[in-house]
């Protein structure tokens, strides 16, 4: 069962007089519970591809079916709820509201989702225990170390119980031990049974997913499984 | 229409946690709108008050009495022209009550400043109204105690007095002013009546609260000499209707009264309450509007603050659309989220202004009359909320239709 199946999409800016393309014929289809990271250099496309799968953003041409809805031409309300319902986006620089504590952040994808106040809490407090942060429910952004934000970002990503995650160079704002830490976490949480989309430029990152697809000029340069999956040894410690 | 409303509440929550996180930036802004919001309903309420005692006071004088003077309240004439007019003498007067059919009472009336005195107690410069009995019959007077003093007193001349309430209050703290005998210039007069409240300090002397009343006879006796003076007729027509019949009428026996030829111009004239009213109008009227788009502007400039704040506000917050918007908030959510935040600034800014604004009209009574109306609060709450709509509507929908890749990349 394809939860992304992508046909010969293509996505032109214009950039004041010159047309870029920024994806040229991409096409790909992605399964249930894969673990996929997407890699390419600076300029490759894969930032507009992220977008394109996160539902941020539309082709110019193509067709994009998200569990086979066609999602190419949405209205922008349609899409929003798409984002809302089916995706869980983890970013390099965390995205938290800076203003708002940890639980108050996980719990605005339901607020937006339209869930009563004492079930939104509950499930935000339950994913936050989940993370590993249960002692930092009530803590903001600022009081929090690199890796912790990211894990109350991870937390926002799965409480509305999304179709993929979707995460944009998670650890490339954190050292590499607290990375490593986030990676794991994102193990697990393929483990028990979620997709994810990871986009990275660190081979050594991709190398935890299962299937790395290589984007160069916008066309896919290669998409293969990986051989020597880099499975990180669970800690128990860090999920509870 | 109950997700909408969820999505409301949710955007209140959401807005207030926005406004708390800025406090000195929200306070401030409100204070634009709380400014406004004070002028303005101080304003209203002064100009409701003064209208309000205006039409008090006028209605005391009667929509349907004419006042035939050697004076005119208003007219383009020039001033020597009327001042070398002939004056109005007691002999017109009953000439005028005898060949007018359509009045049902004449009554001859003129002024007096004087001092009144009771004991130890005394008001300065009080008008002394000299007319006949008939004179009550021109008035909607009310009676606190006693009555108007009657023909008979009249014809005779009598030291008679009645005295209007605020004379009365000052002269006899106690009310107990009823058949005492009070002195006006050098002479005894007894109280035979007291009025009960009537006009409004508008009219200022003219109010009949602030006069008293005594018999002409005794006013020329003792203060005027009746070849000096120059009396006006009230003239109180049978009902309102008949206001223009009797004025016409009045016109024609007056011109004959003064034996004046049909080439010439009238030596008198004949004024109305109406006069007075348009006068009224006419100037009040502009100042009003004028004081109102004046403290209108304030209000203006407070719209103007917020909307100024909210664009700041969305600027600064494109990071965090963006995120809303990544997780989904639709470009309605976000649309919401902007206009609560600066209606909750008007409004807020706006009740604590309608506060200040109550509270002050309520010290501003002791001098000045004030009235609050229910409709004024209605109306500034609404007005507030409204401005906050308006001048949150372009920063919000600014806000609502940013590109969620754009604003997620924005630093």
């Amino acid at each position: 069962m394809n939860i992304i199946n992508i046909e010969h999409i293509a996505k032109i800016y214009q950039v004041g007089f010159e047309e870029v393309q920024a994806l040229r014929d991409v096409s790909l289809r992605i399964d249930k519970n894969e673990y996929v990271a997407i890699m390419g250099p600076s300029g490759s496309g894969k930032s507009t591809l992220m977008n394109m799968l996160g539902c941020l953003d539309t082709p110019t041409k193509g067709i994009y079916e998200f569990n086979s809805v066609n999602v190419s031409d949405m209205t922008d309300n349609d899409l929003a709820r798409i984002r809302n319902k089916e995706i869980g986006f983890v970013f390099q620089t965390f995205n938290l509201l800076p203003r708002s504590d940890a639980l108050h952040n996980v719990e605005l994808p339901l607020i937006y989702a339209g869930i009563s106040y004492s079930d939104r809490r509950e499930r935000a407090e339950k994913a936050l225990v989940d993370v590993g942060l249960a002692d930092r429910i009530h803590h903001k952004p600022n009081e929090l170390s690199g890796g912790q934000r990211q894990r109350v970002a991870v937390a926002r990503a799965l409480v509305t119980n999304p179709s993929i995650i979707l995460a944009d160079e998670p650890t490339g704002n954190l050292d590499s031990k607290t990375g490593e830490e986030i990676m794991q976490l994102f193990n697990e949480i393929h483990e028990k049974g979620n997709t994810i989309i990871l986009v990275t430029h660190e081979e050594y990152i991709a190398e935890h997913a299962a299937r790395i697809i290589r984007l160069k000029d916008g066309l896919v340069e290669k998409d293969e499984i990986v051989s020597k999956r880099y499975i990180p040894k669970s800690k128990e410690a860090s999920v509870s | 229409m109950r997700y909408i409303l969820f999505e409301f509440k949710e955007g209140l929550l959401i807005a207030f946690r926005a406004l708390r996180a800025n406090k000195v930036r929200t306070s401030l802004t409100m204070l634009g709108i709380f400014i406004g919001i004070t002028v303005v309903v101080l304003m209203s309420t002064a100009i409701k008050g003064i209208d309000n005692s205006f039409q008090n006071g006028i209605s005391a004088l009667g929509s349907d009495v004419l006042y035939i003077d050697k004076w005119a309240w208003f007219s383009n004439e020039d001033w020597w022209k009327l001042r070398n007019r002939k004056s109005i003498d007691m002999a017109d007067y009953e000439q005028f009550k005898e060949l007018a059919r359509l009045p049902i009472a004449v009554a001859p009336v003129i002024n007096s400043q004087q001092t009144v005195k009771y004991g130890e107690r005394r008001v300065e410069g009080v008008f002394l109204n000299g007319s006949s009995a008939d004179y009550v019959k021109t008035t909607n007077f009310t009676f606190d105690q006693g009555r108007f003093y009657n023909e008979v007193e009249s014809n005779a001349s009598r030291q008679v007095a009645v005295v209007g309430s605020e004379v009365s209050k000052k002269l006899f703290p106690r009310g107990d002013a009823l058949d005492k005998t009070i002195k006006i210039g050098g002479s005894n007069f007894k109280v035979v009546g007291v009025l009960a409240e009537q006009g409004s300090f508008i009219l200022g002397p003219w109010n009949p609260d602030n006069q008293v009343f005594i018999p002409i006879g005794s006013i020329f006796k003792n203060f005027i000499a009746q070849h000096r003076g120059t009396v006006t007729l009230n003239v109180r027509a049978a009902n309102p209707a008949m206001v223009e019949e009797t004025k016409a009428e009045a016109e024609g026996v007056m011109r004959k009264v003064r034996g004046l030829k049909y080439d010439e111009e009238n030596d008198f004239s004949i004024n109305q309450q109406e006069a007075l009213m348009d006068n009224y109008n006419s100037v009040v009227g502009v100042i009003q509007i004028a004081g109102l788009f004046i403290t209108g502007l304030s209000l203006f400039v407070g719209a103007i603050g917020i909307m100024n704040i909210m664009f700041v506000s969305v600027r600064e917050r494109t990071k965090e659309i963006g995120i809303r918007k990544a997780i989904g908030a639709k470009k309605r959510t976000i649309l919401t989220q902007f206009l609560l935040e600066s209606s909750a600034i008007c409004l807020l800014g706006g009740i604590a202004g309608l506060i200040a604004a109550i509270l002050g009209s309520m010290a501003l009574n002791q001098y000045f009359p004030t009235s609050i109306q229910p409709d004024a609060a209605i109306i500034a709450i609404g007005v507030s909320a409204i401005t906050g709509i308006i001048s949150g509507f372009a920063p919000a929908y600014t806000a609502a239709k940013l590109d969620p890749v754009d604003s997620l990349r924005y630093e």
